[in-house]
């Protein structure tokens, strides 16, 4: 289908493209591939785009102390060979690797993907699960804002109108493990589990259990108990609001999100 | 409107596009390219697929602005007169076309693929695949095709 | 030596491979304006006013409505026996019965200022009951059509209510279930185009991505009232339709509009408005019940099926009665009962979808008889095999009347579970269910005969030979994906004994081709490459007649070498006359129209069968199934050229499993589909299948010269049902006997859920 109308504005630098967003109803556009997808159903309508694509020195991975430091606008398809991230935090490497397809990998960005706010965005469970820093930069300047605290609700994050995410900071984590439930390759995940160890504790994550990725507090407080996987995984729904939809309903979600807990907790 | 120039097979074009022109329909219409085709609404099924700067990309889901400055491979920039691309070759041979509909949009997704591994396992065929739907053959033979391309560019 | 039977790769294969295919959307059509479609996202309503005003005020846009269309409704053809109160508008006029129904039509100057000006469209409605339930429907409480007084289409009404009291007496063990064959979209990877042209004397040309061009004609003359004469249709290069592209109320308003604008028109349809706007298929509820012998000797078989038609009954109405002439399938069942019952509600309206009605059929039977194996303890195949139709039995005719032609189910059943390897098969499934793991391995067998050419159709061929010795086929048929430009060739070329590049097949225009058929229901070969046969063979039997003038001898005496494409008289090899001299002598003495004839040939319906063996790994936990295995035999007689024949059949087996794992259109409450995208509506990817394994059986028909079925539809009868018995055949040692299709994860999970309950 036929996006609406709107203007469009090359950003030349993360200064120039917070200046560009001045107007309210302006979107940033990188990688496209969670912004266009909707303007082609004509669920989002901006009048202006911000296309800040090109500016390649958002695109790195690199050590940062304890921590990677991601470039913003780095692709799936990159993230999923880079050898820093494969060596220091696999995990990303592997989520990066099953977003999508190919062709979509090849254009989105993980710092698109996660701004986007998707629930069932299985980058964005990820940088919660592990702690995830995420820096942003605005007309006040630069600030860092923890994963934890950065999903408000499907489509909201806690980024300002004129705000640009310019980098994700992971920690390095040597243990992790992502499964996700699909109907096809290609699908959106209908439940997605992350799991890593990250300072000692383990932390989960889910993806599509609820307005936002999730962490599994349940499942967290049982293992921190001494709970088996078994046990800890009986607890995945506590806290959870699964949707009801085409690919699933409530209940089914809530009952794959305990198996795949046990599963991801069994391989970890 | 916005002006943008591109190469694409190797031909550079310049034009004036209204930001919200699909890449897919600017290579349609404005360029007169109508081997890419549109095959859904929601980035799902492949068969608009080219090259960008040699990788595969959905051209529906890239507006025309974003790739100004690249250079662009689609299915009628493969053969080189009567002689057709290995990969072209390998579907024919391989009987993996049958409406022939999505076959520009996988033989592009095959040519990306085979330059980022050259040998794949069916397995690793099937899932470089899963972003391109075909449904008049069952896939059987794509695969085939894919194989014997593989075995013809090593 | 003959090229029939031979793979042969195929000559239409460069421009699709090159980018230059000619889909509709492709042509170019100059001074064309475009056409969207103004829907309904209301199941029921009512319209109570309509404003295209502020569409109106974009510049050079004109929008149509429901009282402006001087046309007649879309309905069915009277020897359906659907009710024709049920027609539908072109456009809507004070009701909308579906989500996706047309309520206006916009005109502009292209694509992009017709989406903007069709959302500028304001429409009022005032929503009405939503029927999505065909059992709900049946009942009647609320009507779709109040002035019709009833919901059931078929018309006469049938009769239900009297059922065989006595049908299953003498039964040891009887088995019933119930379960929807699911509404289903056929998905072809082009969506809808069409285009409509007049000229200057009223002549209109009308192009679309139509199965079936004359008929198309026919009925569109009809509808706008031109005399079929004045009427050119052409279809091109179509990507795929699967039963489901035909004449649709689209392309009357596009060729309506021509003639009304005095403008070339085009429309191209969105993926969104194709699931919606394309007719669905299936969509019938099997209600199965299955008695016999407990030493597995079958007595009697009751179908009862429900079809749900949609909002205005059309083809998908009908196709029950073809499920109830295929009921019994490979058994001899002595006593067989079929109901069928047809409804509308507010949804699509349903048509043929490959295999139209008889993948029921089989779903249907396959299951009763998986559920009797499992009741009665019997091997599912050894209950399968004690009840064939046998090999020397036919013609056979079945308790439903139909007369099958040829087949040899035991053989077919032998060759799956030998190339399946299914006593191996069934001892890993006995070790794995030892071992009690979460993943179960199930074993399905599904054994099917299925009707092509169903409704005995008549098919054109000509053959001309031109002035270089070359050959043209113009046929009735049209290929969309089938091949027909090798596989026609190849019948042309063996019997001309020339090579088959010089054969072009001429297709998909009526100017062109005087009258056809169309391509549905796997008759083009049976019916169009036979009328092709028997026109080249008119032809040679012409020719000897020149060459026996040419040569001073008797036409009796000319023999055609095949070998050589030369003819001779016998016993003299030369003097000899090859095709291109013969070609450019009779053209230089103003003979050579007489090397062009043509024929038609009316061919009998013909009976394909097979058994398909699919092998799935089921995990219990998450309900997720994967085949990993699916062995297809698959006998639809002589085979053309196999490579064709194999896609065809590959397909076929995708679109089943489709259906079987993967595949639902799903309306929410409101009436408006979850499954209006590719992304809602989920079929398979390369990912979710495995490479299959088809082997060849051929048991040729008698009921025509080559010994050709048709194997289009094959594929996916025997496909759903063999993975839907396998699904059920993983769970059995877990009390299931019945999952939901699609046995997608949720579907198995809430199977589960129930046997533990």
């Amino acid at each position: 289908m036929i996006p609406a109308g709107f203007e469009y504005a090359r950003a030349s630098s993360v200064e120039h493209a917070i200046e560009l967003l001045g107007d309210e109803d302006a979107k940033l556009l990188a990688g496209g591939h969670s912004l266009i997808p909707m303007l082609r159903l004509r669920f989002a309508r901006p009048s202006l785009l911000v296309d800040i694509g090109r500016l390649a020195d958002l695109r790195y991975v690199r050590e940062d102390g304890d921590r990677i430091a991601i470039g913003a606008l780095t692709r799936h398809a990159d993230l999923a060979r880079d050898p820093v991230l494969k060596e220091r935090s696999p995990l990303v490497a592997q989520v990066a690797e099953g977003i999508g397809d190919p062709q979509v990998r090849h254009r989105g960005t993980i710092g698109g993907s996660v701004a986007h706010a998707d629930p069932a965005s299985d980058m964005a469970t990820l940088m919660v699960t592990l702690g995830a820093e995420l820096v942003a930069r605005g007309p006040d300047g630069e600030r860092t804002i923890a994963a934890d605290g950065f999903f408000h609700g499907p489509f909201a994050s806690a980024l300002a109108p004129r705000e640009v995410l310019t980098e994700l900071r992971v920690p390095t984590v040597a243990d992790g493990v992502y499964l996700k439930h699909v109907r096809r390759a290609q699908d959106w995940a209908l439940v997605g589990v992350a799991v890593a160890r990250v300072d000692g504790a383990t932390r989960v994550g889910l993806t599509s259990m609820g307005a936002t990725p999730l962490r599994a507090s349940g499942v967290e407080d049982a293992l921190a108990g001494g709970a088996s996987p078994a046990e800890a995984a009986s607890r995945a729904g506590e806290g959870t609001e699964p949707p009801s939809d085409v690919q699933g309903s409530a209940a089914y979600r809530t009952h794959l999100a305990e198996v795949l807990v046990r599963r991801a907790l069994e391989r970890l | 409107m916005t002006q943008i120039a591109l190469t694409v097979n190797g031909e550079r074009h310049e034009a004036e596009v209204e930001p919200r022109r699909l890449l897919v329909y600017f290579l349609r219409e404005q360029l007169g390219l109508t081997g890419t085709n549109v095959g859904c609404d929601t980035s799902s099924c492949g068969a608009c697929t080219v090259l960008l700067d040699g990788e595969s990309v959905k051209s529906c889901t890239v507006l025309a602005v974003q790739a100004d400055g690249t250079e662009l491979t689609t299915i009628e920039g493969l053969a080189e007169g009567d002689e057709l691309h290995p990969v072209q070759q390998a579907f024919h041979e391989q009987h993996g076309l049958q409406c022939g509909y999505c076959t520009p949009g996988f033989v592009m997704a095959t040519v990306s693929l085979l330059k980022e591994s050259p040998s794949p396992s069916e397995d690793e065929i099937r899932h470089a695949l899963e972003g391109n739907l075909c449904r008049c053959t069952g896939y059987h033979n794509i695969v085939r095709a894919v194989e014997a391309a593989a075995r013809a560019t090593t | 030596m003959s090229i029939l039977g031979n793979r042969v790769l195929r000559v239409e294969d460069p421009r699709f491979l090159r980018g230059e295919g000619r889909y509709l959307e492709n042509m170019p059509l100059e001074g064309a304006l475009a056409v969207t479609f103004v829907r309904s996202p209301f199941a029921h309503a009512r319209i109570a006013g309509l404003d295209a005003s502020a569409a109106e005020a974009l510049p050079d846009v004109r929008v149509f409505t429901g009282a402006d269309v001087d046309a007649p409704p879309f309905g069915p053809p009277p020897y359906w026996n659907i009710n024709p109160g049920m027609a539908r508008p072109l456009v809507a006029g004070d009701v909308v019965r579906f989500a996706g129904e047309i309520v206006a039509v916009v005109v502009s100057d292209d694509r992009t200022s017709g989406a903007d000006a069709a959302e500028l469209v304001m429409v009022d409605y005032d929503p009405l009951p939503v029927v999505l339930s065909a059992e709900e429907s049946l009942a009647g409480d609320a009507l779709l059509f109040p002035e019709i007084g009833t919901n059931v289409a078929n018309f006469p009404e049938p009769d239900l209510e009297e059922l065989d009291e006595s049908l299953f007496e003498g039964c040891e063990v009887v088995v019933s279930d119930t379960f929807w064959s699911q509404r289903m979209s056929a998905a072809p990877m082009e969506p809808r185009s069409a285009a409509a042209q007049v000229d200057d004397d009223g002549r209109l040309t009308y192009w679309s991505t139509t199965q079936i061009p004359h008929t198309d004609r026919m009925i569109l003359a009809g509808m706008l009232g031109l005399d079929p004469g004045h009427v050119r249709v052409v279809s091109q290069d179509v990507g795929g339709a699967f039963g489901a592209k035909t004449l649709e109320p689209e392309g009357v308003l596009v060729a309506w509009l021509a003639r009304r604008l005095r403008r070339p028109v085009r429309w191209t349809e969105t993926r969104t408005e194709s699931m919606l706007g394309l007719l669905h298929g299936r969509a019938q509820r099997l209600e199965v019940t299955l008695g016999g012998t407990r030493d597995g000797k079958l007595l009697a078989y009751r179908l009862q099926v429900l079809a749900d038609a949609g909002a205005y009954p059309i083809l998908g109405a009908y196709l029950p009665n073809l499920t109830a002439l295929m009921a019994s399938e490979v058994y001899a069942i002595p006593k067989v009962e079929v109901k069928t019952v047809s409804v509308a509600t507010n949804a699509t309206p349903t048509t043929s979808i490959r295999g139209a009605g008889r993948p029921e059929a089989a779903q249907a039977m396959e299951r009763a008889v998986d559920l009797f194996a499992a009741e009665a303890g019997i091997d599912p195949a050894e209950l399968r095999r004690q009840n064939f139709v046998a090999k020397d039995a036919f013609p056979y005719t079945t308790p439903t009347g139909a007369t099958y032609d040829s087949g040899d189910y035991e053989g077919a059943l032998d060759l799956a579970l030998r190339s399946a390897g299914y006593d191996e098969l069934r001892e890993e499934q006995r070790r794995r269910r030892a071992e009690e793991g979460p993943i179960e391995l199930g074993i399905g067998l599904a054994a099917y005969a299925e009707i092509t050419n169903g409704i005995g159709e008549t098919e054109f061929g000509e053959v001309e030979i031109t002035a270089d010795g070359g050959a043209i086929l113009r046929t009735g048929s049209f290929s969309h994906g089938q091949g027909h430009e090798t596989t026609f060739a190849m019948i042309v070329a063996e019997r001309l004994g020339i090579p088959v590049e010089r054969v072009t097949v001429i297709k998909g225009d009526t100017a062109q081709v005087p009258q056809g058929a169309g391509t549905f229901g796997s008759k083009s070969t049976q019916i169009g490459g036979v009328a092709g046969r028997l026109a080249a063979d008119a032809v040679v039997e012409r020719a000897k007649g020149l060459v026996a003038d040419y040569l001073e001898a008797s036409t009796a005496d000319v023999v055609l070498d095949l070998g050589r494409g030369s003819f001779h008289v016998a016993g003299t090899p030369e003097p000899s006359l090859a095709w291109g001299d013969l070609a450019s002598r009779a053209a230089a003495d103003g003979r050579l129209s007489e090397l062009t004839v043509s024929h038609e040939f009316r061919g009998l319906p013909t009976f394909p069968f097979g058994v398909h063996v699919a092998v799935v790994e089921v995990d219990t936990e998450t309900g997720k199934v994967e085949l990993r295995r699916h062995v297809a035999v698959d006998d639809a007689g002589t085979l053309i050229n196999p490579v064709v024949a194999d896609g065809q059949v590959h397909g076929g087996i995708a679109f089943g499993v489709g259906q079987a794992l993967y595949e639902e259109v799903v309306y929410g409450e409101d009436g408006y589909p979850l499954t209006d995208t590719f992304v809602g509506y989920a079929f398979p990817s390369a990912a979710e299948l495995p490479s299959f394994e088809r082997v060849e059986m051929v048991t040729p028909t008698p009921l025509n010269v080559l010994g050709v079925k048709g194997i289009g539809e094959s594929g996916t009868v025997g496909a759903t049902p063999a993975v839907h018995n396998a699904v059920i055949d993983a769970l059995l040692p877990h009390g299931v006997r019945h999952v939901d299709l699609p046995c997608n994860g949720e579907n198995v999970w809430k199977a589960l859920q129930e046997a533990r309950a």
